[in-house]
């Protein structure tokens, strides 16, 4: 795959920048031509990334969480959102659908729908060090030859 | 505000607005919950998503909670007017095992 565009942003974790991160990723992601639900599931992929290092990554203090996204020529579009925050000790098991390691009104549904909006996941984290999460999606409009 | 709250007879009708994440959450619980623990004779709590611009898997958290504490208070929940995805999404979850969930229209 060729890169053609890349777009890399810096944020705290504060949970007023969930709106933000969505809304500056999807104004990125807006060159390849893509449907209102394409559109959608890069929304909903980015909220619940960016969520996870709010809420898990950095709980109660304030990180940076790094963004970074890239066109490829095929029209693809790949999000990785970063963290220096504590880690997940058990990525399997944060992966199943259901579980959470918090309490409260945390649905535990997070990466099963990121799996279910995106076209590849790749989770790589280590405990101490931080999270990265990275999501694929192929789009079905325009392509960059 | 992101929720309006109407009561009718033996149904509260909590109407709700824009963006559901994390962040916008926390005010939408606080005013269905205080709407629940005031009303004593009301039966059945409805969520009514139908101007609901976005939600991601805090919206399902904000659903599973309210029907946990209406549990307690012995009322029922029920989700209306979601559209596609976020029907989708309560799907993903236990939701429909114990609540009738609505698509718009």
């Amino acid at each position: 795959m060729k890169k053609i565009n890349q777009m890399k942003m810096i944020l705290d974790s504060c949970s007023v920048n969930e709106g933000f991160s969505r809304v500056v990723v999807s104004a990125f992601a807006s060159q390849l031509d893509m449907t209102v639900d394409e559109l959608g599931d890069i929304k909903t992929i980015v909220s619940e990334a960016v969520t996870n290092c709010i809420v898990h990554a950095y709980k109660e203090k304030i990180g940076k969480i790094y963004i970074t996204c890239t066109v490829f020529s095929e029209g693809v579009l790949r999000v990785s959102v970063r963290d220096r925050g504590c880690g997940i000790p058990d990525v399997k098991k944060a992966r199943e659908p259901l579980y959470t390691s918090v309490g409260g009104d945390r649905s535990g549904l997070g990466f099963s729908v990121m799996e279910s909006f995106s076209d590849k996941l790749t989770v790589r984290s280590k405990v101490g060090v931080g999270t990265t999460v990275t999501m694929e999606k192929r789009i079905s409009g325009k392509k960059y030859e | 505000m992101p929720v309006t709250i109407k009561r009718k007879n033996e149904y509260i009708f909590a109407y709700l607005k824009g963006e559901i994440d994390h962040h916008t959450a926390p005010e939408i619980r606080e005013t269905i919950d205080e709407a629940l623990s005031l009303s004593e004779t009301a039966e059945l709590l409805i969520l009514d998503f139908s101007e609901v611009s976005f939600m991601d898997s805090s919206g399902v958290g904000l659903v599973m909670g309210r029907y946990r504490y209406a549990t307690t208070l012995g009322k029922k929940i029920r989700v209306d007017n979601l559209d596609d995805r976020n029907y989708k999404i309560m799907q993903m979850s236990g939701i429909p095992r114990i609540a009738e969930i609505n698509r718009k229209g």
